[in-house]
């Protein structure tokens, strides 16, 4: 497993008319090395950021991020193939028309064989239990179908690090579920951003954020009950 | 709504949709061509007789062919009354046949041919222009994201009209502008999805 290394990362993004800079995080030094690890805070306060920071979805404007040896800002191709990103919305990223296609324009890259590519296709489906939908549109799933579906895609291509951006917010309690236990099953390292403070609660680190900083880092549960008494206080 | 023009792929085991991809392509190409230079009611008939005859032996639903044909019907109709009036009811006639069998042709094309079987066909396609920069590739990706980009398009417009009316807006500047906006911030979102599932860097 790739170590991820932050190393006085933070991002700064130019104020809009006339307002000055805006910080989304101020400099933050983490190493994250735990099989999961969760992200939690309130709306705005800069987890995305920091969830973004990973994969290089965002760059650090000044600071490092590394995955292993990989720096994030130099090798973004080579780090986004090491750890994968799970979005909130399934739409945005479901590209292809139907979900055994969706799969395999994960796998073009690595299985140039036709048949090869869709038989691993469908097997990364089942594991899913999406088996049965392979040939069906994904606009005819449901939201938990569609948010396993976009895990799938992004799974098939074997990263060894998943970030996952508030993958349970848009879905009810048994699609939550389904969706939570499907993430904290799998052998890859995970890192959760969510509102969901039973799942925080359950991986073996959290960190939680507030107005761009990180504010606390230790046990999950720990963790949890920092960040529920810092709203009711 | 979502279903409108872009029918879908329908998993089947007929002979057509076991022809190759790049022979299918090439015949719709060319029913296209027959469609604008046969220029007479009894082609335009035959044409859509031929459209429907393919639809039928690739065992396609009749919901799906009424679907599409819907979403055509009102501009064939109006375009062939147009033409009725000009140049006579063969001509209205030959108009309307010729519409419902391109739209036809492409519901059964698009039904029997997966996306993924059509991107492999481009980029074999277009494996030739490789050598003046071209990577086939990223072109085809371009055209599944076109492809399934138009539902979703429809489903952002329906639900900001949706929203714009369950607060009494009427004015096309209360739903025109968030769509706009909308539909930039899917592009924008679809982008990163891209970017994080690492498909087209190389």
């Amino acid at each position: 497993m790739p170590l991820i290394r932050l190393d006085e990362a933070a991002v700064v993004v130019p104020g809009t008319t006339g307002g000055g800079d805006r910080v989304l995080l101020h400099p933050t030094s983490l190493t994250l090395s735990e099989h999961r690890i969760a992200i939690i805070g309130a709306n705005g306060s800069g987890k995305s950021t920091l969830a973004r920071l990973l994969n290089g979805l965002v760059t650090p404007t000044t600071g490092r991020v590394r995955v292993g040896d990989l720096d994030v800002a130099r090798d973004g191709a080579a780090v986004r193939r090491t750890v994968a990103f799970c979005f909130t919305d399934p739409a945005a990223q479901l590209v292809m028309p139907t979900c055994v296609e969706d799969v395999e324009l994960s796998l073009r890259r690595r299985i140039r064989d036709k048949a090869a590519r869709r038989e691993h296709a469908v097997a990364v489906l089942d594991r899913f239990g999406l088996a049965a939908h392979a040939d069906q549109s994904v606009h005819t799933l449901s939201g938990g179908q569609r948010q396993l579906l976009a895990l799938a895609g992004v799974l098939a291509t074997e990263p060894a690090v998943v970030v996952a951006d508030e993958p349970t917010t848009l879905l009810d309690l048994a699609n939550s579920r389904r969706v939570g236990e499907t993430l904290l099953g799998l052998t890859q390292q995970l890192v959760l951003v969510t509102h969901d403070l039973d799942l925080a609660a359950r991986c073996e680190r959290a960190l939680v954020v507030a107005e761009g900083r990180v504010v606390f880092d230790g046990p999950a549960p720990a963790a949890v009950e920092e960040y529920v008494a810092s709203v009711t206080r | 709504m979502s279903s409108l023009l872009v029918g879908g792929y329908l998993a089947g085991d007929t002979w057509l949709h076991r022809l190759p991809p790049g022979l299918k392509l090439l015949a719709s190409a060319a029913f296209g061509v027959a469609v604008v230079l046969l220029r007479s009611m009894t082609a335009g008939l035959g044409l859509l007789a031929l459209a429907l005859a393919l639809a039928v032996v690739a065992r396609l639903p009749v919901g799906v062919l009424l679907r599409a044909a819907r979403g055509i019907l009102l501009l064939a109709v109006l375009l062939s009354a147009i033409q009725g009036w000009l140049d006579g009811w063969q001509k209205a006639v030959e108009t309307l046949a010729d519409l419902l069998a391109l739209v036809l042709l492409g519901v059964v094309l698009t039904s029997t041919t997966s996306v993924n079987a059509l991107l492999d066909t481009l980029v074999a396609a277009m494996r030739p222009l490789r050598r003046v920069g071209v990577d086939p590739e990223r072109v085809a990706l371009t055209f599944a994201m076109a492809i399934q980009s138009l539902p979703a398009t429809v489903a952002l417009a329906v639900e900001t009209r949706d929203a714009a009316r369950a607060r009494g807006i009427r004015h096309p500047r209360a739903y025109l502008t968030p769509f706009v906006v909308r539909v930039v911030a899917r592009a924008h979102e679809t982008g990163a999805a891209l970017h994080a599932r690492g498909i087209g860097e190389d």
